[in-house]
């Protein structure tokens, strides 16, 4: 079995969540719709013939004035039984910035989407824990977004935790030998 | 005896000196205890990025950091010397201070290459520009990582930096 066919399967079954099918280099990227991601995957996984068991990975990319709608989710999965990879792009946009969860479906999913909330703010619906894993739990702003500042001084955006500790180091500085 | 009482002691260093009849030693206590300290510098090891590799190598058998009494030590109760090794973040910012604050005196801070002096090249959101910023670093290593040549001369460094302490053990200071 080859991509092609995993795609052909998934435009029997749900034609109205695909909304481009893209090939380069012989890799073959199916842009869906997000609403229906988690239904997708779960036929995907389960379908005995097509058995989409692994995920290789799960990444959001910002395309900050470059398309619209601005994010993207891509998930890479590939099918033991089969050796076959295969690319799923849901397009998530920036005012309603929210997909489904695919935990349930994939459990290695868990982190990686929680990694995904942290740098780019995609909320996973139905995800069992979504929280921050990278960085502190009172971190504001979301880094990996282009509009987010580059360098390491972040002006007014800093987080709380680094100005204290400067402030600390500033007043036990009277309890150094000199 | 017919030697005259300066002819019969023997300078060893600057400030040390020697009575052969006697069997003692005169020297300032600044002295003696620099020269302990000096000698046995634990460090605390606070390896955060690749430079701690580097740190270990130099600690293994080929550079053998035992030869200078350095031994490193898991706890901070027990150490003396803290080496900062790998990228700072800024998230490991309060860890890194409150294990220099647990640290009893004297104490010292060894920034060991680029990342822990300056960022090098992580200019970048999540990473502190050098733990200068919130510790009073003694001796800076530069390189990427530094090699373990260069991290004995800042140890050196920082062992001259001791010996010409001055009453430093008293509450005079």
């Amino acid at each position: 079995m080859n991509p092609k066919d995993a795609v052909e399967k998934i435009r029997e079954r749900f034609p109205e969540e695909i909304r481009e099918i893209k090939e380069h280099n012989g890799q073959i990227s199916v842009i869906i719709r997000r609403d229906r991601v988690s239904d997708i995957l779960k036929y995907l996984h389960s379908d005995p013939f097509l058995k989409f068991d692994l995920l290789k990975d799960l990444c959001g990319v910002d395309y900050y004035k470059k398309k619209d709608p601005r994010f993207e989710v891509v998930y890479h999965i590939y099918s033991l039984q089969n050796r076959c990879l295969l690319r799923l792009r849901a397009e998530v946009p920036e005012d309603d910035c929210w997909i489904q969860s695919v935990s349930d479906v994939y459990a290695g999913a868990n982190w990686p989407e929680r990694e995904c909330y942290d740098l780019f703010g995609i909320v996973f619906k139905g995800h069992p824990d979504l929280r921050r894993v990278l960085l502190p739990d009172d971190w504001e702003g979301y880094p990996l977004r282009k509009d987010y500042p580059l360098q390491s001084d972040l002006g007014e955006r800093e987080w709380q935790g680094y100005l204290d500790v400067i402030e600390l180091a500033k007043k036990n500085m009277e309890f150094e030998t000199k | 005896m017919d030697q005259k009482p300066d002819e019969c002691v023997i300078k060893i260093d600057e400030g040390i000196k020697l009575i052969p009849g006697a069997n003692a030693v005169v020297a300032s206590i600044d002295k003696l205890v620099n020269w302990g300290r000096t000698s046995s510098m634990w460090p605390a090891v606070f390896g955060t990025a690749c430079c701690a590799i580097e740190m270990m190598t130099t600690g293994a058998s080929h550079y053998d950091l035992d030869r200078f009494g350095i031994i490193f030590r898991a706890s901070p109760r027990q150490a003396d010397v803290m080496i900062i090794s790998g990228t700072v973040t800024k998230k490991m910012a309060p860890v890194m201070r409150r294990v220099y604050d647990q640290m009893a005196e004297p104490r010292y801070v060894i920034a060991m290459g680029s990342c822990a002096c300056t960022g090098n090249v992580y200019n970048t959101y999540s990473t502190a520009q050098g733990c200068d910023n919130f510790l009073p670093v003694d001796v800076y290593i530069p390189g990427c990582p530094p090699r373990p040549e260069a991290f004995i001369e800042g140890l050196m460094k920082l062992q001259e930096k001791i010996r010409n302490e001055h009453l430093r053990w008293s509450r005079w200071r």
